[in-house]
Formats: structure tokens, sequence, C-alpha cells
């Protein structure tokens, strides 16, 4: 019987279970004169996960622990010459014995230890699966008929079961959470890894960007400063921001103070589809449109302009956060209390006034908020500055020259043909990594200046 | 069988008298204004003449349109979409509504302080500032510190904000939040204050403040106040007027109104029979 067989059926189990708790407190509803504690629904509830839930938890504890029980119980029963195996050789031992174990066979003759040893193994399996069936069923029928015995008038099944509700949702909020703490771990891991063959300082400190290919061979493994990228990927961001903040400010503005209602439920939705366009359309377009158009202009008036410069891809990704800023902005400047443009006006201030004045510097802290949410946006933007920036790792402050980020860096580095255990690819990690704190502090400040502006007009 | 006590009621009814003796201009006219919200009229046609320097209250019970007609005088109905106004509303006989008249300067004229206390979140110097600045009534930092000085002063808040001129306004109690607003109102010098529930939001020690405050103003200024509170309206003004459902159902003393009032409406609301 395989897992998802055996999860079936406790399924079906727990359903019974719902209709018997809830005939049985139906019945006892009809014979008590008072009223029962809790409607029957949540007696068949209680019932169920009585039913359902210590079954699952022991499936899940057996099917993580008995893999390694049974590695060690066979290792142990090999042959003394064969008891200090390394790691690795055991592990392939346990390999080539499921593989005998199986029937699927191994080259060439196994040896009569291994023969023997695949028999155990399979025997243990055989028996820890029945014993796993029989542990579970016998779970689920005593939860069950425990569950089903104990139900009375005064028991009180709705605070239980809401209690089983709360500590789900706590678990599935605290899969998230894990989650990320797990790839900021992982990360961690792999960044110490690249770390063992560059030193930090180099990595963090270096202004030049060459890390040859493992396979042109030798020890030296190139240069690999963080330096070009980190400011290729500020001076792509910066860009990106001088186009979006300006526009969705004021668009902001427009759109809160100055638009008719007409106006604004049709307009606000239109500029918002330009945060739903796929990056990578916004890519296709920077390379053919907007690089040509950039470099013709520039041409024009007598400056050489790369079609693929930071330019280029700053230009773009700031159309594309400019709802980034528009929206949030526009959200707080509606939060500004009316009565405090009552009072600007009332004051004999005109329109603009009111907003340059009181409007505005009442939003500020929220405005900031949203620039520095889009700020962390454009950094961690990939696909546009892939196509559009021109991938030239070389530290310069021309912005019409191409340039490479960060993200576009841990793409190179682990597309291809590529050995994950070089510091060619580890250093994606370190990337990643780098940029995570990055994203992850400009965040955390945001958040925080967005949440002090929220606790002044709640 | 009158709910005010007619003694809070005509405490200084002498000085009053003899003050509105002095100046019995007409300082701003209502003919026949209507309101409407949309296709719904809120106000139906009302005739009221503000006397230079008295303070006439507007009581009513709610929605009967007194805060309205008062955002009517200087034009901040205009904020609001859907709102139309007809009729005619003079101030010294211009006509506010004339479309040649710009309705910043009159707003300079008529100024307003609102009922939730709403202070600017900047400093309480800048809070004052605030108008001077914008009309350009201060050449000189020294005669902008003068204007925020009197304003406050004649506000009653200087002793107690002189050393914190710099913090943010939103910083101080509610009371001292409103009497800012009031002193923010003056500093640009209006001719008629505008205010609508100053106290509603306030505890009765602030309240008394403010009421203090609106006396002493009555000296410089033309006060038009709405309020809830019979007993305020009893205290603090000349003349009352009462709206019912978006008319004016009377005008007259104040000890009148609240003594002998005219019209059985009037009587049911001071009795305490709706409201």
């Amino acid at each position: 019987m395989d897992n998802m067989t055996l999860i079936v059926l406790l399924l079906i189990l727990m359903g019974v279970a719902y209709q018997l708790g809830l005939t049985r407190s139906r019945a006892i509803a009809r014979n008590t004169t008072g009223r029962m504690n809790s409607r029957p629904g949540y007696y068949g509830w209680l019932v169920a996960l009585w039913c359902g839930l210590p079954a699952l938890l022991v499936f899940i504890l057996w099917t993580l622990l008995e893999p390694s029980v049974i590695r060690s119980v066979v290792l142990n029963q090999l042959p003394p010459e064969m008891a200090d195996l390394t790691a690795q050789q055991a592990d392939s031992l346990m390999r080539r014995l499921n593989d005998i174990a199986s029937g699927y066979g191994v080259a060439g003759d196994p040896a009569a230890y291994e023969v023997a040893a695949a028999e155990t193994l399979s025997r243990l399996r055989s028996i820890g699966e029945l014993a796993k069936i029989a542990v579970m069923a016998s779970l689920a029928l005593a939860g069950l008929f425990l569950a089903r015995g104990r139900i009375h008038a005064d028991m009180r099944a709705r605070n239980h079961v809401e209690k089983v509700i709360n500590v789900g949702l706590l678990l599935c909020s605290g899969v998230a959470i894990l989650t990320t703490v797990g790839i900021v771990f992982s990360m961690f891991g792999e960044a110490m890894r690249f770390f063992s063959f560059v030193p930090p300082t180099d990595f963090f400190f270096g202004t030049n960007w060459n890390p040859r290919f493992s396979s042109t061979g030798g020890n030296a493994y190139g240069d690999f400063g963080l330096l070009p990228l980190l400011w290729g990927t500020l001076m792509v961001s910066i860009i990106a921001l001088l186009v979006a903040v300006p526009l969705g400010l004021m668009t902001a503005i427009f759109m809160a103070e100055y638009a008719p209602g007409w106006l604004r439920s049709f307009a606000k939705p239109v500029i918002e589809v330009l945060a739903g366009i796929p990056t990578i359309v916004y890519g296709v377009f920077a390379l053919m449109v907007v690089g040509p158009f950039f470099s013709d202009l520039g041409a024009l008036v007598g400056i050489q302009v790369r079609s693929t410069s930071a330019l280029t891809a700053g230009f773009v990704m700031g159309v594309m956060i400019i709802p980034f800023v528009s929206s949030l902005s526009d959200d707080i400047i509606t939060q500004v209390p009316q009565s405090l443009r009552d009072g600007s006006l009332g004051l004999g201030a005109t329109k603009s006034e009111t907003i340059r004045q009181v409007v505005l510097p009442a939003a500020l802290p929220g405005i900031v908020g949203a620039f520095l949410l889009a700020a962390s946006r454009a950094i961690g933007e990939t696909m546009i500055v892939v196509l559009a920036a021109g991938n030239s790792p070389i530290l310069h402050a021309n912005p019409f020259e191409a340039v490479s980020t960060v993200t576009v860096t841990i793409v190179n580095q682990l597309t291809g043909d590529t050995d994950f255990a070089s510091p060619q690819s580890l250093v994606a990690f370190a990337l990643g990594l780098t940029l995570f704190v990055i994203t992850l502090g400009l965040n955390v400040v945001a958040l925080y200046i967005v949440r002090k502006y929220r606790e002044q007009y709640d | 069988m009158k709910m005010v006590d007619p003694d809070v009621m005509v405490r200084r009814d002498d000085d009053r008298q003899s003050q509105r003796a002095a100046s019995q201009g007409v300082k701003m006219s209502a003919r026949d204004v209507k309101v409407f919200y949309g296709d719904n009229e809120a106000i139906k046609g009302i005739d009221l003449d503000i006397m230079e320097n008295e303070v006439i209250a507007f009581i009513g019970p709610s929605g009967c349109g007194k805060s309205t007609f008062l955002r009517t005088l200087n034009r901040m109905n205009d904020t609001i979409e859907n709102c139309r106004i007809e009729g005619k509303v003079t101030l010294d006989g211009e006509d506010i509504y004339d479309p040649s008249l710009d309705v910043v300067l009159l707003r300079a004229k008529v100024g307003m302080v609102f009922q939730k206390p709403n202070p600017f979140p900047k400093s309480i110097y800048d809070n004052i500032a605030y108008g001077p600045r914008l009309h350009g009534l201060a050449k000189r930092k020294y005669d902008l510190d003068e204007i925020v000085e009197s304003s406050l002063r004649k506000a009653g808040l200087w002793e107690e904000v002189k050393d914190r001129l710099d913090r943010p306004g939103t910083g101080l109690s509610g009371g001292q939040q409103q009497r800012l607003c009031i002193a923010r109102a003056i500093a640009v010098s209006p001719e008629v204050i505008l205010m609508d529930e100053p106290c509603s939001a306030l505890d009765p020690i602030a309240t008394a403040k403010i009421e203090e405050l609106i006396d002493e103003l009555t000296e410089s200024y033309t006060i038009a106040i709405v309020t809830h509170s019979m007993q305020q309206a009893a205290r603090v003004s000349h003349r009352t007027a009462y709206f019912h459902l978006g008319e004016l159902v009377e005008v007259n003393d104040t000890e009148t109104v609240f003594t002998n009032p005219e019209h059985e409406l009037t009587e049911a609301y001071i009795t305490g029979r709706f409201g």
C-alpha cells in the first residue's frame, strides 16, 4: 500500500468519524433536556479530528524517520570487516543494496554479505510498512471511539475545534516564515563556501569583475570584485527612480486631488496595468525600441549613446515602477484628512498651495516609503537589465555606456555548462545574499516609515 | 418650563447691548440662499443678515443645514463635488459668488475654524505663519514674529506655547490645538470668523476657555458660530438663529429666543422635545 492510498483511506475514515460524531451528538441532544454546548457539526468535526490528526502525525514522523532507522540497522548487520565505512561509502553501499533488494540488480555479482543485507533491508521494509498501517489504524480507531464516547451535552466542542483551527492557521503562516529563513540559510551556507575560495575583502571591495570560467583551467580563479556590479545596479536604479519618482508623484497628485471621479476610476487601473506587464516584454521593448531611439537621439545632439546602456535599462525600468510610486502615493495622499485641506483653503490658500505646503508634507513619510519600495523593486529587477543594460561589468560613470548589474551576473554565472562546486557558480550565492540584504534593508526602512505615518492619522 | 438658566444667559447682557448699539451695520447678508447636493435641496431659501461685531449662533437639530449655510458664507462648499448654490450672499455689500471675485481673498476676509482641531503637521510657529506668508502680510522676519505673537496672545495661547514655538502643533492638547486654529485664523486679519461647532471635540474646561475667547474676539471681529449646545449659544451669542430641515425658522436676540421663542418648533427644540 503506498502512502497516497494510506492518506486517502485516512480521509475516508475521518469522513465516517464526522458522521458518527454527528449522529451521536444528535441522539444525545434528543435525550437531554437542556441545550447542547455546541451545534452537532462541531461534535462531528471534533471526532473526525481526533481520528485523523494523531494518525497523521504518526504517519509524518514515521515517513521521515524510517529510512534512517532501517539504514542504521542494516549497516550494523554488516560483517565486522566492513564496520568502519566512511559516510560516502555507506551511501553508495546503500544504493547498491537498494537495487539488489528491489530486484533491479547491480553490475557484477553481488557479494554474499550484500545479498544478506539486501534481504534484511526488504524484510525490514515490509515489516515497517505493516507496522505503520497497524499503528495508524489503531490510533485512528481509538481516537474515533474515545472521542465519540466522550461526547456529552456539556462538552465544549466549539472551543476545542476553534483551538485546532488556530493551530492550523499558525502552522500555515509558519511555513512562509520558515521558507524565508530556509532560503537565507541555504544562501548563507553556499556563500560561505564561496568565501573559502575568495576572501570576503576581495569580493566586497574588489573593483574588477573577471571570473574566468573553470574550464580555462589552472588554479587562478580570476577577479570577483563586487563593486562594478553594485555600481551598475545603483546607476540603473537611480536612473529608474529619476524617471519614476517625478512621473509617479505627479500622477498621484493629479489622481488624488484633481482628477474627476470618472477619470480616476478609469485611469488608475490602466496605470496599474503597467505593473502587470511581464518584465521580459519590457526587456524586449527596451532592446528593440527604446535603445535604438536613444542611440539615434544621442547621434542627433552629438553624444555617443550605446543602444544597450544604463540609460536604456534605467528608463524602461522607471516606466515599469511608475505604478508602484503612483499607486502607493495616491493612496497615501488620499488618506491625508480632508480637515487639513479645509483648514488651508479656509485660510485663503489656493489648491496648489494647499497641496504643496500642507498635503505633501503630511503625506511625505508615506511617499518616501513608496519610493523605497519602488527602489527595492528596481534593484531586484532582472529581465530588463539582462536584455538592455549591455552586460559590461566595468566601473565607469557614463550612463550612456553599457553596464552590468548584480542580478544579470547571477543569471550569467548560473546559466550554461557550470560546475556547481566552483567559485564561478558559488559567487551567485554571495551576490544573491548581498542583493537580499540590500532589498531587505530598504523594505524594512520603507515599512517602518509607512507604519509610523499610519499611526498618525488612523 | 424653559431649560436654560436665565442667569447664565443674561450674564453680560448689558455690555452686549452697548456694544451692538455702537455698530449696527450689516456685515454679511444672505438673500434666498439655496444649496443643493445633487438633487437634494439641503438649504431651502434663507434670508439672514449678520451684523458687524456681533456673535450670531446657529442652532438646530442634526442635518438641519446650519453647517452647510455657514460654509456658504466663505464658499467652502466649492470644494464639495455636486454642490450647487443659488441666491445671493454679500460681504460689505459685495456679492461673494460674483465670478470676478477672488475666492482666495474672500477666505482671507472670512476665516473659518472647524469642528475638529486641524493643526497642520508643522511647528506651532509655522501653523500661525502659514496664512500671513501666503498673503504676503509680513515683509520681514520681524513682522512675521510680531503677527505670530499677537495672534497667539489674542487666542490666549501665547503663555502656554511661547517656549516651544518650534514644536509640532499636533503635539498640543485638543483645546490648545483648537485655540491654535483660532490663532491661525486671526493671523490673516479676517473681518468675519466662522466657527463650525468649535467645541464639540473638547472637554468642558477647554470649552470654557474657547467661549471666553469668543467673547474677547467680538471687539474686533464678527463671529458666526454653529453649535449643538444650547447653553453655549446662550452663553456666547448676541443673536440666535434656529434652523430646521433646511429652513431658517426664527432669528432673534438670544434672550428672546431662549425665553420667549416666537415659533413652536424653536420652543420644542430648546425645551428638548427633539434634537
